[in-house]
């Protein structure tokens, strides 16, 4: 019997993604696009076809040419950008998705956590979802069972255990919900960024558990942002970009690779141009002036953008910071804010250093435009520069402030030292 | 380790390739066919004031209203000597238990949307779990009808025993178009909009308020091609036992139709559900 537990053959992924077009505000337009749509999309379901939303389709490949092969018992972690493709590969790995192009062979039980509490239901009580979602995982009743209580002393919500999980914090949810994972044994285990759960005490749990798993032998994929952890618990790691494999080796190598194709910049991207200017590249940088695609909170923003402009004096630049729902953050305009239009003719690189934000984690993007002084957007590109911030710990202390939260996206920042004044007597 | 205990598997994943395990694996996750099954009926009248108590106000009443329309009103005939109520309400069990299969299984792959994006597991698992749902309604129904029939003084004969049968007919009837339209609302949304309509309609064209004998002799068989007719029928035989004779050409019509769209529903959620994930 070959000792190969997966193995991975010219693996590639389609998906068909729709554009909305901008949006006309003239009705007899309006009416003809919508008419084209309907016709477009019964077309496509006469042929069989699946419905896209938006006005364009186009063709995407997540995933292509990947392959590799995994021996029984390692532990080896994928890195890549966000949009790499490593979700997308774990997916089909886990049987999710079904790949395009290419085949896999897997031999031995799997299980993946594509992420924590995966089918928890509000009302049922936090006992109840520990069975349900271990069957979910694809745990018999008897192994839930024979864990029960590992699980719920692991989770630290005993007290809590028959309350319905609405009414739990994110905090005890989160535990819970990782603590049932936590304990799922199988021969093959693919895991997805779930180690980003709870407070720092939980965190370090979940990270010994992790490699308490990777050394028992099983065969372990795993997917993280957090590199630190990634080169604790793995010794190969394969990196992933635009949905081609482009490292597979040692995961010192993998991870100085990975920061390589960081700073070599993003591909060329066509964003089209208005009337009188053309935004042609916009990065983030990092404090050594390297493109990136994630931000520190509480540090400059650094951005270089490049522009071409053609015959309009005055033209100013506009930044607007969106958060993961897509609602504005934070705004700037260089001809209102800081009298700095661009000159009229000619490509021009902007490097702007703006002040810090202290945002909460989560994913955030800058829609960039050209705008004359009318306030009429010449060339507009949204989502130009998309990042995330990883963690976000206002304070220091390792508590991660979440977009998810509910609390807003920006962490308010002392000016001085708060100062508390007791006017009661201290008591003797 | 207590999982690894089951023999190890060897499995080749492909773009098209009809998986040969699929019946294994539903074998493999029946534990989770009965944990979705009893978490659909755990939270179905989850803060509700009168909770199970639903099950009985909704058929109670329809069964009032239809008596009162049909029965007082339209003055249509019963069938032998049977009550009005009785009548309807062997014709609204039933109707009500395939309805609610229709619509609860049809949207079931979509509201289960975050378990098929990030799980693998045969996903007719879902659709067939909320049959369950259903079936608990129609226990307590049943009730009812123990009740009403109790009420009148109408005892049933040896037919009632075949009452088994006519349910599972009933709930076969319904999951072949639930699962073809679960299948087709993943790809088109259209069909969120057609059922609760089809549902509507069908609550009139089947023989629901009134008996199907009302229908002309010549238009009998035709009208059996709805399947619900067949099932409806079945249940007035088992309960009502010799006052309404089973009309069998039309029986068997039903039954046809029935599993002939079974076996669609089965082949068109299996032909589309590896693309699941991509669609939702």
């Amino acid at each position: 019997m070959s000792d190969i537990v997966i193995r991975a053959e010219k693996l590639g992924k389609k998906f068909i993604i729709g554009h909305k077009v901008e949006y006309s505000a003239i009705l007899g337009e309006a009416l003809v696009r919508s008419a084209r749509g309907i016709l477009r999309r019964g077309a496509d379901m006469l042929r069989g076809h699946a419905v896209v939303e938006g006005d364009e389709v186009e063709e995407f490949w997540a995933l292509r040419d990947v392959d590799f092969e995994i021996r029984r018992g390692e532990v080896v972690s994928i890195i890549g950008h966000n949009g790499a493709g490593k979700t997308t590969l774990l997916k089909i790995l886990s049987r999710i998705l079904e790949p395009t192009l290419g085949r896999v062979e897997l031999n031995g039980r799997v299980a993946s956590l594509l992420e924590v509490g995966t089918g928890f239901h509000q009302e049922l009580t936090g006992r109840e979802n520990i069975f349900l979602n271990g069957a979910i995982l694809g745990m018999t009743r008897r192994e839930v069972l024979a864990r029960f209580d590992e699980i719920v002393d692991f989770s630290g919500v005993e007290k809590f255990i028959d309350t319905p999980v609405k009414r739990y914090s994110v905090g005890m949810y989160a535990r819970l919900a990782f603590s049932v994972a936590a304990h799922l044994e199988t021969e093959i285990l693919f895991v997805d960024e779930v180690l980003a759960v709870g407070d720092a005490e939980f965190q370090k749990r979940c990270l010994d558990r992790m490699s308490a798993v990777a050394s028992a032998g099983r065969t372990v994929l795993f997917v993280s942002h957090n590199l630190a952890a990634v080169a604790a618990l793995t010794r190969r790691g394969i990196v992933l970009k635009g949905g081609r494999l482009i490292f597979d080796g040692p995961i010192e190598d993998a991870i100085a690779q990975y920061s390589a194709s960081l700073s070599k910049g993003k591909v060329a991207r066509d964003w089209g141009r208005g009337h009188h200017s053309a935004i042609i590249s916009a990065d983030l940088l990092d404090a050594q002036g390297l493109p990136t695609d994630t931000y520190e909170p509480g540090t400059p923003f650094n951005l270089r953008i490049e522009v071409e402009t053609t015959d309009m004096p005055g033209l100013g630049l506009e930044l607007q910071l969106r958060d993961a729902n897509n609602l504005p953050v934070a705004f700037y305009s260089s001809s209102i804010f800081s009298q700095t239009p661009l000159p009229s003719q000619g490509r021009h690189v902007c490097t702007l250093s703006l002040q810090p934000l202290f945002l909460a984690s989560g994913d955030y993007s800058f829609d960039i435009s050209t705008n004359s002084l009318t306030i009429v957007v010449d060339h507009g590109v949204a989502n130009a520069i998309p990042f995330r911030v990883a963690a976000s710990s206002p304070g220091g202390i390792a508590y991660d402030f979440k977009q998810s939260l509910g609390n807003g996206v920006l962490a308010m920042q002392l000016a001085s030292p708060l100062r508390i004044e007791s006017k009661s007597p201290e008591p003797a | 380790m207590i999982s690894s205990d089951r023999p190890s598997q060897r499995l080749i994943l492909e773009a098209g390739r009809a998986d040969r395990q699929y019946w294994g694996d539903i074998w493999r996750y029946r534990e989770l066919f009965f944990i979705l099954a009893w978490r659909d009926v755990a939270v179905r009248y989850k803060q509700t004031v009168i909770g199970l108590a639903w099950a009985f106000v909704r058929p109670f009443v329809t069964m009032i209203v239809f008596t009162v329309v049909f029965g007082k009103l339209a003055k249509l005939p019963t069938e032998g000597g049977a009550p009005y109520a009785v009548l309807v309400f062997a014709g609204l069990l039933p109707w009500t238990l395939a309805s609610s299969i229709l619509s609860d299984a049809s949207n079931s792959v979509i509201t289960n949307s975050q378990l098929v994006s990030k799980v693998y597991f045969p996903r007719i698992i879902i659709p067939f779990a909320t049959v369950m749902v259903g079936l608990v309604d129609f226990g307590v129904s049943l009730l009812i009808l123990i009740g009403v029939m109790a009420w009148y003084g109408v005892m049933p004969d040896w037919h009632i025993l075949l009452l088994p049968v006519f349910v599972a007919l009933a709930v076969l009837v319904a999951i072949g178009p639930a699962l073809w339209a679960a299948a087709m609302i993943v790809k088109y949304r259209d069909f969120r909009f057609i059922i609760p309509f089809v549902v509507q309609i069908g609550l009139y064209v089947s023989p629901v308020g009134f008996s199907a004998k009302v229908v002309p002799p010549e238009w009998q068989l035709l009208y059996s091609v709805n399947p619900m007719v067949g099932v409806i029928d079945g249940f007035r035989w088992a309960i009502l036992g010799g006052d309404s004779p089973l009309y069998l050409p039309g029986f068997a019509v039903s039954m046809l139709v029935a599993a002939g769209m079974l076996w669609l529903g089965i082949h068109t959620f299996r032909r589309t559900e590896r693309g699941f994930a991509d669609l939702i």
